[in-house]
């Protein structure tokens, strides 16, 4: 079959850097060819020489069987080109119409915009997903698996005929994505074809045509699904073989650290208890939005607590502020890290510092050296890549800025760390390493708690797993008590019987 | 193995020293005067009142905040301080003392409402703009309160080692300011807060009380230099910094300080004041119209800005 797209020799450098190196890549119709590699193999520079953003220092691009000389984002636009960034692109308090036409919104005779004609285009736009969007309804109110959604529909509007998604399930979870899959499986039979990438090997794996995967800027292989096994992917990701994929270690239960009794937040979450320990990782798993998060939230006293207690090391203590809570030796990487855990414009040495600068500190003057010597030891071993610690955060790649947080906490020593899905985002070899430091601050007596969205990591990873149904916790097991399928009917509340 | 200067970079990264030099150069060719060290003592001078309070509204948009009422915490703590030496024959020590902590007082009020009252500093501070003129006057019935003793009046008028008394003052603050945002804690969160203030929270910092700590700064200062204008003028006014906060903004903006937060320098911040005051001098020994110096400072300010952008856009 002929290629509709055809990337060859694609070639790109930033100073000091090359991107691409000769990179083949080509889409049939109606086909979903996946791409894959470790953070900064190059699938975003592709992605953004694809959307027009950058301009390929040499190399061709074939549309149709014609050559494209001009690649600005308008022209690709026009060419039916349609991307899905990770970071979705929507204006939260314009609705959902209003946001799939920004700068197309239809017009009446005297200028202003024809509601009516806007609602029912929309209304078109949104019929074939057979979903509860409304077109008025405001983006902010839609949860994230929907907004996706709507970033679909305003790529189709304009006649998308390839659609780019990168990481589109990152932020969903369960039946979000079994959503999303289903939508996916109904473009293509439509003839829309998609460059899909992700992490998620199990997905690229149940959805592709065709994968093709990058590493250090160049094409290791293309091959046609089934004709690859995981561990064969690993291995051309990483370039070497990956001992293991989830590191094991012989934990020990040490005493108990952290005893949350009865926690209560209307709305949020209703009389959770459970008890972490020394030396071990406590996994809590979940539906997005079934209140994982908001309960580490308000254990860290960054959302105010209705009813219950917390005790750490026996005693009971009091967390209002996040202050309270890191002070007494608890500390939380937040979920988004560029909103939440980052200062951009800062370099590495500063946000790592970030944690620790009330503990060094003579007569209120900082002492540098010592901040130096704690922040670099704890930034080498974590292996960021980066020309230098004084690096702005903003350049560096999503794994390495998620690194960047992770040290953070690591050099302030805490009783509990509570990481709220701390691989997000984050390619195969690195997560190896998160997992090892997580396992290493278990080892050095702390209590670990992790949120995550990727079942088989938590299962592995963790020594308890919690599961949370909306807002409760509705089972806790030992690792390896249960399986996937019956943690799955445990998060999606199909198990009655609630245990204590 | 020599490197090769790039020359375009550090045209673009020093913008605005540039521009200062390339202005003091032309004045310097144009004016006779304007390089004798006696204007040039003028122009450090006439700085000072308003570098002073450039300093501590640095902190202030570093957090991403504004204070507008900097002139109104002026004039207050100005009459209180001539108020306490003429009516009550208090010491200038006390009577200083006191005016700073009215200033330090206003900006922590300011500084409350807007981590605890949750109101943005905008708003704020333009209703502080407004009580703070309000009080003034309620305190001097709108007359002036003038004639002080030479002691007073030396700190705006005196010299140490042949360097105005109000230009030590200026330098003194921006050292300490530079420590301050250098190797303190205080001023390692006041850019982080800047730049990410949800982040910092997360961190187990608490943002209120430094958010707080920054407006209570700029009223410090904003008292600061209400001693050397009181003592300058011999006399108090309820008029007193009236408009001030355009030329503080504009002084920290033209700096290179990001009025989103997170990004500046308080040597930028001392450059911005002097060029404004270099401007401003320059105009007058020409012989320019007061009217079209006005103009003349606007686009300075838009201009400094655009040079910013410019380097932003490099990255």
């Amino acid at each position: 079959m002929e290629s509709l797209l055809k990337m060859s020799g694609i070639s790109k450098s930033f100073p000091g850097v090359r991107a691409l190196k000769d990179v083949d890549f080509d889409l049939k119709k109606g086909e979903l060819h996946a791409l894959v590699g470790e953070n900064g193999a190059g699938k975003s520079t592709l992605i953004k020489i694809l959307s027009g953003l950058y301009k390929a220092d040499e190399g061709t691009l074939v549309l149709r069987g014609e050559e494209l000389k001009t690649t600005g984002l308008r022209e690709m636009i026009g060419h039916g080109i349609g991307i899905i960034y990770q970071e979705l692109n929507l204006i939260p308090y314009l609705s959902v119409a209003e946001n799939i036409f920004l700068g197309r919104e239809p017009r009446t005779k005297l200028g202003t915009i024809d509601w009516p004609k806007l609602y029912k285009m929309t209304q078109a736009v949104l019929d074939p997903f057979q979903l509860n969007i409304k077109p008025r309804q405001k983006v902010a109110s839609l949860g994230a698996a929907y907004q996706q959604i709507v970033e679909i529909a305003k790529a189709l509007s304009l006649n998308a005929e390839i659609l780019v998604m990168d990481e589109p399930t990152a932020a969903l979870a369960g039946f979000e994505v079994e959503r999303l899959f289903e939508i996916i499986g109904r473009l293509k039979k439509e003839g829309v074809s998609i460059i899909y990438i992700s992490h998620r090997l199990d997905e690229v794996h149940h959805l592709a045509d065709r994968i093709t995967i990058l590493r250090d800027g160049e094409k290791v292989v293309t091959k046609a699904r089934g004709e690859m096994t995981n561990d064969e992917m690993i291995k051309h990701m990483v370039g070497r073989v990956l001992e293991e994929q989830y590191p094991q270690y012989d934990s020990v239960r040490g005493e108990p650290v952290l005893e949350v009794k009865g926690l209560t937040k209307a709305g949020v979450c209703e009389d959770v208890s459970f008890t972490a320990y020394a030396g071990e990782i406590l996994g809590f798993v979940g539906l997005v939005g079934a209140g994982r998060t908001e309960i580490m939230q308000t254990i860290y006293g960054y959302l105010k607590k209705d009813q219950g207690e917390i005790f750490l090391h026996g005693k009971p203590i009091k967390i209002k502020n996040c202050r309270d809570a890191v002070t007494q030796g608890v500390g939380l990487l937040p979920e988004e890290r560029k909103q939440q855990g980052l200062v951009l414009g800062m370099n590495i040495f500063d946000n790592a510092a970030l944690t620790v600068l009330d503990l060094y500190s003579k007569f209120g003057v900082l002492q540098k050296r010592k901040i130096a010597h704690e922040v670099n030891t704890m930034v080498e071993s974590m292996n960021i890549r980066t020309p230098s610690i004084r690096q702005l955060v903003m350049n560096l790649s999503g794994g390495n800025q998620q690194k960047v947080v992770l040290a953070k906490w690591f050099v302030r020593q805490c009783d509990v760390y509570i990481f709220d899905e701390p691989t997000r985002g984050i390619d195969v070899g690195a997560k190896v390493e998160i997992y090892r430091l997580m396992q290493n601050l278990a080892k050095r007596g702390a209590a670990v708690i992790m949120i995550s969205s990727e079942l088989p990591e938590v299962m592995n990873i963790s020594d308890q797993v919690a599961v949370v149904f909306e807002g409760k916790l509705v089972k806790k097991f030992k690792k390896g008590e249960l399986n996937e399928e019956e943690v799955m009917q445990y998060s999606l509340g199909l198990h009655e019987g609630r245990e204590a | 193995m020599a490197t090769k200067i790039d020359y375009k970079q550090i045209i673009k990264n020093n913008g605005v020293i540039i521009a200062f030099l390339i202005i003091c150069i032309a004045l310097a060719i144009m004016s006779p005067v304007f390089f004798t060290l006696n204007n040039i003592m003028n122009i450090f001078r006439q700085t000072s009142i308003y570098g002073i309070i450039a300093v501590g509204m640095t902190f202030v948009i570093l957090t991403g905040g504004i204070d507008l009422s900097v002139g109104s915490i002026l004039a207050f703590s100005g009459v209180i301080c001539a108020g306490l030496m003429k009516r009550h024959d208090a010491p200038i020590f006390l009577a200083a003392l006191a005016a700073i902590g009215v200033g330090a007082g206003m900006g922590l009020v300011n500084g409350l409402l807007i981590t605890l009252g949750k109101i943005a500093p905008f708003v704020v501070t333009l209703g502080m703009v407004t009580i703070g003129r309000g009080l003034t006057l309620i305190y001097t019935n709108g007359y002036p309160i003038s004639g002080f003793s030479s002691e007073f009046r030396k700190l705006g008028g005196g010299y140490v080692a042949g360097i105005p008394i109000p230009v030590i003052i200026f330098l003194i603050t921006v050292i300490i300011a530079w420590f301050i945002l250098n190797h303190t804690r205080l001023g390692r969160y006041t850019y982080a807060i800047g730049g990410n203030e949800e982040t910092v929270k997360l961190s187990g910092i608490n943002v209120n009380f430094f958010k707080t700590a920054v407006y209570v700064i700029v009223g410090i200062t904003s008292a600061l230099s209400s001693l050397i204008l009181s003592s300058r003028l011999n006399s108090a006014e309820a008029v007193a910094g009236q408009g001030y906060e355009l030329d503080v903004i504009a002084a920290v903006v033209i700096g290179g300080t990001s009025l989103t937060g997170g990004r500046g320098s308080i040597l930028g911040t001392l450059i911005g004041a002097l060029l404004i005051g270099v401007i401003n001098n320059g105009m007058n020994l020409l012989g320019i119209s007061p009217y079209f110096q006005q103009v003349v400072k606007g686009a300075l300010i838009i201009g400094a800005v655009i040079l910013d952008r410019l380097r932003d856009d490099t990255k």
